[in-house]
């Protein structure tokens, strides 16, 4: 039989809305993830309130992003590759606005702070944030380009971001031990590293995703068994 | 009666056949430039509704019809309504193809020399832009003076969609235009019309509820002849108003 061209255009179209209406979140997440870190080295106040307005606009896109989903799927029933698309777009948007939720508690902890000095220097707490946000950007890269072996590293680096976090978390135990008086600011420190270890888990939430929009498997974990 | 938007007004339009009563008290505005889809089960009295847009009703004997319809300013179900020239404003196409037996060329422009358009050149413009309007015109420019009966059966109602474009309408009403066609050539007609909308607007019924979820600006849910429900497509099959209208665009029943 003659292979016949299916007009798809209409469905074509809403598809690659998805895709752009997804990177410029992600964008805009990775950006705000970035300016929450920065503002708390350098002790930005402003900065960090901003970072909280701006959430707002994630809210929005990303609820834009899930209607614009739906409204494809009541359209045009997609299937197979393209209702895995689909499906995809809608969980990557539910991990970026979470990224967002962390970067703004961590402006948040900014904004707590005011003026009082840190506990001690950060180190491993930016190696952490540029790792997560390596991850993130990572991972809508693998998204954009299809590209399964990108989504396998990103899955792979969050090991070296529990392992940073459990280093954090012990440092700051031993501060607190010593002097109690330390506590709170402590935990402000601890609290930060909790979230940016939350970042990466939603990176790689991200990358699963990706793999299961070019495998069909759930996790990468499944893929790498069948190899 | 009618905003720029709206290309057709309809006022508490009620319909029977005999004592039978079709259509009851319709309040609707066609949507200018845009597709309509009306849905609804059989018998609910969609086909009668658009044979109402053009007087395809009056056909009908013992058919009563009271209310308004206004389109280009008048009521078109006043007495004093051209109903030859309403039908050239509002054409139609139907469930099965009908082509006229004669060849591709003398299908198109049989309006157009009906409203005395004589000049060859003018009549090769008329067929050639109406072909293209259709998609039509790169599967059969190298054929035009052969018969339209050889067409396939999608290439036959994209030439029934032509034909009427070539008059120019304003409202191009279409009763099931997909339901004799395989899954291709549905597909190419489906193509056609969300094309279809910068030139003319599209008032469709249609049994496939899926097609209408695809190709209409607006849906429209009939039952038992009463509006049930008229609003965006994307709307009415992602959140319906009212709970007869998911039961049946989920399928639970019609």
């Amino acid at each position: 039989m003659a292979r016949t061209h299916m007009p798809r255009r209409a469905l074509d179209r809403g598809l690659s809305d998805l895709g752009t209406k997804t990177l410029a979140l992600g964008k805009n997440v990775t950006q705000m993830l970035e300016q929450s870190v920065n503002a708390l080295k350098s002790r930005a106040i402003e900065q960090a309130e901003m970072i909280i307005i701006q959430d707002q606009d994630i809210d929005r896109d990303a609820l834009e992003l899930e209607t614009a989903a739906e409204v494809l799927i009541a359209r045009h029933q997609p299937v197979a590759s393209d209702l895995r698309r689909v499906i995809s777009t809608m969980r990557i948007a539910v991990d970026l606005e979470r990224i967002a939720d962390l970067a703004v508690n961590i402006a948040r902890i900014t904004v707590d702070l005011g003026d009082e000095p840190l506990l001690k220097p950060l180190i491993d707490i930016p190696r952490m944030a540029t790792i997560t946000q390596e991850m993130v950007q990572e991972s809508m890269i693998a998204f954009v380009e299809e590209d399964l072996n990108r989504a396998r590293r990103v899955y792979h680096r969050d090991e070296e971001v529990d392992g940073l976090y459990l280093q954090i978390l012990r440092e700051l135990l031993s501060y607190m031990l010593q002097d109690p008086r330390t506590i709170q600011r402590a935990i402000a420190l601890l609290f930060v590293a909790r979230h940016l270890e939350r970042v990466g888990d939603h990176a790689t939430n991200i990358a699963e995703t990706v793999t299961y929009l070019l495998t069909g498997e759930r996790t990468i974990g499944e893929v790498e068994a069948k190899e | 009666m009618q905003t720029n938007d709206v290309v057709m007004q309809i006022n508490q339009l009620n319909l029977a056949y005999g004592a039978f009563e079709v259509l009851r008290d319709i309040t609707l505005g066609i949507k200018s430039h845009r597709v309509t889809a009306i849905i609804g089960p059989s018998g609910s009295g969609k086909s009668s509704l658009i044979r109402c847009l053009n007087r395809m009703v009056d056909l009908v004997p013992s058919s009563r019809i009271s209310g308004e319809i206004y389109f280009e300013n008048n009521d078109i179900l006043s007495s004093q309504c051209d109903v030859v020239q309403l039908r050239q404003r509002v054409g139609m196409v139907f469930q099965k193809p009908n082509p006229f037996p004669r060849s591709i060329y003398d299908n198109i422009a049989y309006g157009p020399r009906l409203r005395g358009v004589r000049r060859p050149e003018e009549l090769d413009h008329i067929v050639e832009s109406a072909l293209r309007d259709a998609a039509l015109w790169q599967e059969v420019h190298d054929r035009l003076n052969t018969s339209a009966l050889d067409l396939s059966g999608g290439q036959q109602q994209r030439l029934c969609i032509a034909r009427c474009q070539a008059v120019k309408p304003r409202v191009l009403l279409m009763d099931e235009p997909c339901s004799a066609l395989d899954p291709a050539s549905t597909a190419s007609v489906e193509d056609l019309i969300t094309g279809l909308r910068e030139n003319v607007s599209i008032v469709l019924v249609t049994h496939n509820l899926q097609q209408a979820a695809r190709i209409s600006d607006y849906t429209v849910f009939l039952l038992d002849g009463q509006l049930v429900e008229h609003g965006p497509t994307q709307e009415l099959f992602t959140r319906a108003e009212d709970q007869r209208t998911d039961d049946y665009v989920t399928g639970r029943f019609g």
